[in-house]
């Protein structure tokens, strides 16, 4: 009988895998790409060593302004004006109530998609913003703190997420109204709104906002600054999350349509059952790179007096013990807003992967 | 809805035109506290330090207007301002008073609505030149480059200079007055240009401060000064007079340290300063002791420039113009009598 006896397994092709196999098929597969990569390899070499040199082995971290080295980051100007890149003017003794808010949209933004209970989550989706901004404007027994204290990072957050919170629904509106044909006066102001919002640029809006706009009141009226930088940025956001959201309803086919009507839904139960979860679904990615492009122009407030964290690199390198350090400022800036945006992005792979129904 | 919105705005608006002359000092008593416009950051003028608190000499000088009206120096909402929305900002009545080195023009004292008070800093176009050029005189300059911020009078001046003196020069223009300073740094300008109160603060940033100087020659006017509304005459007086006070204390040697000591002083001027005699307060619609609050609590107006941007602090400015008349300056405040 004959015995089956495996055969010894050849080993691969020595040229197939490995490093070097990798490197000749990524690298240097031609001769154009064997000069790309040395030149981005001499450009890593000529920038990275350098930067790191300034930013981390040169840098100072601690002692006093007067005993740095001046070849290196000087970090010790982050660290002193730190609570003011964070905070603002607030009150220091107050700094937990807005760390407390940080905690709370962490857990907000992570547990609640989370939550089976529709009921729990629509509470707590209209709880949040209330808690929030009696923890950090005081009320109810908390200490007032002005909006004219508010700044730095804190600032910029609360701009960006007011702007998004705010102008999400308004943005839907919007492009429902832009698709409903069947009613002109409605479609013809929603048009015009988007229209004329996109046709001016934010700045133009923020001015109107903070000079114009308090020409017409009378001086009994006081109309916060912040508000009304707020509002400006939410009808400006608004427009856009309007179009982006308006591409997603196009992409609907129109038998989603008819068959929501056929199933005797109203107009409103089609949308909120059937037609918003699609069109919101494929809208996510440009929603996302609209939130993140208005986190950014969130420091366009500096131009109306508001010190966003960018605003600060200004204001804390005018301080007379304490100037030139502009540089450090700005880099520590750029970090944290690409910390935030870099964030951004990859929770919204997170949502996508969530809510992907494809088969 | 927004449409009718704005027709209710500009409805408010031309039923309503300004209400906001209404009595100044009357409401900022009634509020307690006094709204202050000043700067988004200029140094030794306005800024805040390393735990938020606003300083400079035109906090200060909010400060003094607190503890003249309120007696409580700390009694100031600041409400940082760009150069842009200044005007506006005073004009709507979101502040009280403007106090953030707005420079007394014509068009400005005029055109607007609008009353500078005084004067409580003059600067001047200045040169900022590397001590190894040997120069001791802006006439010394001729055919030199120039770092410039662009966008600003900064240029026109210079321009204007150099043609009345039949000089010749280059200018290198940048954004921002970090650039200007950066690129003076590498050698790429012989001079910088600009105010100089702001001269003394780019110095500071260079590697090594004492190799520059700020040369003496001062080539445009730009009287600084707080700025009120138009048509509120109690206010602008009790602005103004707020300055000269402080300008009175220093010619007369009162001092926040012996401002106590100086309350039984003989001298009948510094009588009326603080209020032993005569009604100065009174008339202004004040406390008799108004003055002798603003000292004590802030100081004289050397004790304001020399710890702001004279010579306790880094700025170290010298007091130049900004002297007492009597001492070969401009500062010359009315007498109180």
């Amino acid at each position: 009988m004959a015995v089956y006896t495996m055969k010894e397994a050849k080993p691969a092709p020595s040229t197939s895998k490995g490093l070097v196999f990798w490197l000749r098929e990524n690298l240097f597969s031609t001769i154009p790409n064997t000069l790309l990569t040395l030149l981005g390899i001499y450009f890593i070499y000529t920038t990275i060593p350098p930067l790191l040199d300034w930013m981390i082995f040169d840098a100072t971290w601690s002692g006093t302004k007067e005993e740095v080295v001046k070849e290196g980051a000087r970090w010790i100007f982050i660290i002193e004006k730190f609570d003011q890149f964070m905070y603002g003017f607030y009150p220091e003794a107050l700094h937990w109530r807005p760390n407390l808010v940080a905690i709370i949209s962490i857990i907000f933004v992570f547990f609640i998609p989370r939550l089976s209970s529709i009921k729990i989550k629509f509470v707590s989706m209209l709880l949040y913003p209330v808690v929030c901004f009696i923890l950090i404007r005081g009320g109810l027994g908390l200490e007032v703190v002005g909006t004219e204290k508010w700044g730095g990072l804190m600032l910029t957050i609360l701009v960006a997420a007011v702007g998004i919170i705010a102008s999400f629904p308004i943005g839907i509106l919007l492009a429902l109204g832009r698709q409903s044909d069947n009613m002109p006066i409605v479609k013809t102001l929603c048009v015009g709104f988007i229209e004329f919002i996109r046709g001016v640029p934010l700045i133009t809006i923020l001015f109107m906002a903070s000079v114009v706009l308090p020409l017409f009141f009378s001086d009994g009226i006081e109309f916060d600054k912040l508000l009304r930088a707020l509002i400006g940025i939410t009808l400006f956001q608004a427009a856009y999350i309007a179009e982006v959201i308006r591409g997603g309803l196009q992409a609907i086919p129109k038998g989603q349509y008819e068959a929501s009507e056929s199933l005797g839904l109203s107009y409103w139960q089609g949308m909120i059952l059937i037609i918003l979860p699609q069109a919101l679904k494929i809208s996510i990615p440009n929603l996302v790179g609209s939130f993140i492009s208005l986190f950014k122009d969130t420091t366009l407030v500096l131009i109306i007096g508001l010190f966003d964290i960018l605003a600060m690199v200004t204001l804390t390198n005018s301080d007379t013990s304490w100037l030139g350090f502009e540089i450090e400022g700005y880099v520590f800036v750029t970090l944290i807003y690409w910390v935030f945006c870099f964030s951004m992005s990859q929770y919204s792979r997170v949502i996508e992967r969530r809510y992907n129904t494809d088969h | 809805m927004k449409v009718t919105k704005i027709a209710l705005i500009l409805g408010l608006a031309s039923t309503l035109p300004n209400l906001v002359n209404a009595a100044t000092l009357e409401q900022v008593m009634k509020k307690g506290v006094l709204n202050c416009g000043v700067s988004t950051g200029i140094p030794g003028f306005s800024a805040t330090d390393s735990k938020g608190v606003w300083k400079g000499i035109d906090v200060d000088f909010c400060r003094s207007v607190a503890a003249a009206v309120l007696g409580d120096a700390s009694k100031v909402k600041y409400i940082p301002l760009t150069a842009k929305e200044r005007f506006t900002a005073l004009q709507s009545g979101e502040i009280d008073l403007l106090s953030r080195a707005s420079t007394w023009t014509a068009t400005r004292d005029t055109s607007l609505g609008l009353n500078f008070a005084g004067v409580n800093y003059y600067d001047g176009q200045g040169f900022l030149v590397n001590k190894d050029l040997g120069v001791t005189s802006a006439k010394e300059l001729d055919g030199a480059s120039f770092c410039i911020q662009a966008g600003t009078t900064t240029e026109l001046n210079l321009t204007d200079y150099f043609k009345s003196n039949n000089m010749e020069y280059k200018a290198v223009t940048f954004d921002t007055s970090g650039q200007t300073i950066d690129a003076f740094k590498k050698g790429r300008c012989d001079a910088v240009t600009s105010d100089a109160s702001q001269l003394y603060g780019l110095r500071i940033k260079l590697d090594d401060p004492k190799s520059a100087v700020v040369l003496p020659d001062i080539i445009s006017k730009e009287p600084l000064g707080p700025v009120v509304r138009q048509g509120d005459d109690e206010w602008f007086n009790v602005v103004r007079w707020s300055l000269f006070a402080t300008l009175e204390a220093e010619e007369l040697g009162v001092t926040a340290s012996n401002v106590d000591k100086q309350l039984k002083s003989a001298n009948p001027s510094i009588k009326r300063l603080l209020g032993v005699s005569g009604k100065a307060g009174e008339n202004l619609g004040l406390k008799s002791d108004w003055a002798y609050q603003i000292v004590k609590q802030v100081g004289n107006y050397e004790e304001m420039f020399e710890n702001n941007v004279g010579k306790n602090s880094p700025l170290n400015i010298d007091r130049g113009l900004n002297n007492l008349w009597n001492k070969g300056g401009l500062m010359y405040a009315m007498p109180i009598r």
